[in-house]
């Protein structure tokens, strides 16, 4: 029952197949179960029990809210939760517990969803491994797998069984792993340069960015207040579009959501790609990329052509500054939002009283780890005076020259961009850590971040179905190890096919 | 020093504190000028990914801005290397092209109406707070202290 899709488990819950409690206990016990993953840092057991019973007590009275209703999911740790514990994988935020709710996370319980935790990040959502959280890192379930395992026996002997588990990616990492080790059956990420679409990628899930605008950032705890959207896990593309029904549309406490209405939608159950253009953005074939995530997506490409998509080689000339691009507008906004923290509303506070300055520094000394430090530095760097117009403002012009050349290429006919999300498959997390974490998200985000600048492109990670109907772009098995293909497009020309 | 032992009381008092004094102002020189030379001494190596740009006083300076300290070498090279690394955005031609702040630049704001929906919920919000009196968040002396009136440097204010 917990390895079906979110539509399944709700047609089974609507015809008695199963009740919303005894669904939330199987969940809870496999977290329990999974525990070593790290995926959760707060098991939201006792309102995760008291929403399944409320469920219940609807669907006996043929009261559902629908389709959500009674489905247990998760949640990343840096939405606000009322009364649920929300750190940001952060000794700044250890102990907080916000007064409100996220809109998305309100909008999911209000369709009965059920919110069995909050799930393991990189702090503050710095970081492409989830590795960097105050929690410890999160576990990739595909580390078990036993595919994985054998492979490791041929290479090493006698080496411990558990050294070399493979790293989620991030900074989603704990709802992908969630999600992948069906925990739950959908859960929200964020996404600022491809936290959702990288940690998808690793764990073989459905990794939704939706675009800029298109769903509430209230109470999501900010990083880049321009780029930053919710992000949807899932395991198929199907339970993805539910989700984003769910959630999509203007929220007034969020102005920077558009207003146009959100039609609701659902996909077509065979797609026909047959008007479907597809580009092959050339510069997206990086020397660092491995040989099976080239060769998945040839394979992917080649699929849609034999399906009657036309698939052409386009262009996108500023790719290869994106993430430079990315790194100082990302760093310049990061050090502006993490200057609230400074321990006198809300948050870890020091001892010193010597001076607000003293009390502010040492507050924020002992809150943040390195790499937040690193990067509210880099940012003050780029935002002094004398370097805001060489980096600040030059960055925000290349924004818009990486935001024309989306542009163009969709005004050019094509409907769809068809590239890989990462560089490789999930690394080992002993190799993941010889880099430092500024290096490693420049490497793993240089396919993704691009989209989050130009905003208006909705990008999904889809895992490369092994065994496959061309129709359904759903997860069926894996070879190895899961490795994605990213779609952008402009959502009406994607689903109305 | 010994002469100082055998001058009457009083004057030996007075030119023991002056004594004190010159003492602790040249040991914070020192201590100054060591740190400021162990950063410059640091930055002035050459390295091909550095670009030499943060120099002693550009620490001090951010640390200020930011309140957060560098707190290591490797802080401090981790800098450098990001700088480096903005600097590739050099090569690409901006003349003419606007600065891009948001992507939903061609759209308005929404703006709700000046109407008070929720609020009054004071005695939940100071809940987070550590210290708190009455309505009041609690935050120690601001502009006032001694010490930051010298303006001495952040590793200074350290306790």
């Amino acid at each position: 029952m917990l390895g079906r899709t979110l539509r399944e488990v709700s047609t089974a819950l609507k015809q008695g197949h199963i009740t919303p409690t005894e669904l939330c206990q199987k969940c809870l016990s496999l977290i329990k179960k999974t525990k070593f993953l790290n995926a959760y840092i707060t098991v939201s057991e006792e309102v995760a029990l008291k929403q399944a019973e409320e469920s219940e007590k609807r669907y006996k009275k043929g009261h559902s809210l629908g389709d959500l209703d009674g489905i247990p999911v998760a949640v990343k740790d840096n939405f606000s939760t009322s009364s649920i514990e929300t750190t940001c994988a952060s000794n700044m935020l250890k102990g907080y517990v916000p007064p409100y709710n996220a809109t998305v996370v309100q909008k999911l319980l209000d369709k009965g969803a059920v919110l069995m935790g909050k799930t393991n990040l990189d702090e503050f959502a710095m970081g492409s491994g989830s590795t960097d959280g105050v929690f410890g890192p999160v576990k990739n379930p595909w580390s078990y797998s036993k595919q994985y395992r054998e492979k490791r026996k041929q290479k090493a002997h006698g080496e411990n069984e558990d050294s070399n588990w493979l790293i989620t990616g991030g900074s989603s990492g704990g709802s992908a792993a969630a999600v992948a080790a069906f925990t739950c059956f959908a859960a929200l990420g964020s996404d600022t340069g491809g936290s959702t679409r990288n940690p998808a990628a690793h764990c073989g899930v459905v990794g939704f960015k939706p675009s800029y605008g298109l769903v509430s950032r209230h109470g999501l705890i900010p990083l880049v207040n321009s780029m930053d959207v919710p992000g949807i896990l899932t395991r198929c593309v199907d339970d993805a579009a539910i989700v984003l029904g769910m959630l999509a549309g203007h929220d007034p406490k969020d102005s920077t959501t558009i207003q146009d209405p959100v039609k609701p939608f659902t996909l077509p159950t065979s797609a026909d790609v047959n008007k479907l253009c597809i580009g092959i953005p050339k510069e997206y074939l990086a020397p660092e990329l491995s040989s099976e995530v080239r060769s998945f997506w040839s394979k992917a490409a080649n699929l849609f052509e034999s399906e009657g998509a036309k698939v052409i080689e386009v262009s996108l000339p500023h790719t290869s500054y994106s993430i430079v691009c990315y790194h100082v507008l990302c760093t310049s906004e990061v050090a502006s939002n993490m200057a609230r923290f400074d321990g006198l509303e809300y948050g870890h506070r020091c001892d010193i009283n010597v001076s607000t300055e003293a009390m502010y520094a040492a507050t924020r000394r002992e809150g943040f780890n390195d790499v937040v430090r690193g990067r509210i530095l880099s940012g003050n760097f780029f935002l002094l005076k004398e370097n805001y117009e060489n980096y600040f403002i030059k960055a925000q012009k290349v924004r818009r020259l990486i935001a024309n050349d989306f542009v163009n290429v969709f005004n050019s006919g094509v409907d769809v961009l068809l590239t890989p999300t990462t560089l490789s498959e999930a690394v080992p997390y002993l190799e993941f850590i010889k880099e430092d974490n500024r290096t490693r998200s420049a490497q793993d985000d240089i396919f993704t971040q691009a989209v989050n600048m130009a905003g208006e492109n909705l990008t999904s990670a889809i895992p490369e179905p092994h065994a496959k109907e061309p129709e359904q772009l759903h997860v069926t098995s894996f070879s190895y190890l899961p490795m994605t293909n990213e779609l952008a497009g402009i959502i009406e020309t994607f689903v109305v096919t | 020093m010994s002469s100082l032992l055998s001058a009457p009381s009083a004057l030996r008092e007075d030119a023991l504190r002056r004594l004190k004094r010159e003492m602790w102002a040249r040991a914070v020189k020192l201590g100054l000028r060591s740190w400021v030379g162990w950063r410059r001494g640091f930055t002035s190596k050459a390295d091909p990914q550095r670009s030499g740009r943060v120099t002693a006083e550009v620490i001090e300076h951010l640390e200020r801005l930011a309140l957060v300290d560098f707190g290591s070498l490797e802080a401090v090279a981790r800098l450098e290397k990001a700088i480096a690394f903005a600097d590739r955005l050099r090569a690409v031609d901006t003349d003419g092209v606007e600065p891009m702040e948001s992507v939903l630049e061609d759209r308005c704001l929404y703006l709700r109406s000046d109407n008070v929906v929720e609020g009054n919920c004071a005695e939940e919000l100071l809940q987070n707070a550590h210290r708190v009196v009455e309505e009041y968040f609690v935050a120690p002396p601001g502009m006032c202290s001694p010490k930051w009136l010298n303006r001495l440097s952040l590793s200074e204010l350290r306790i």
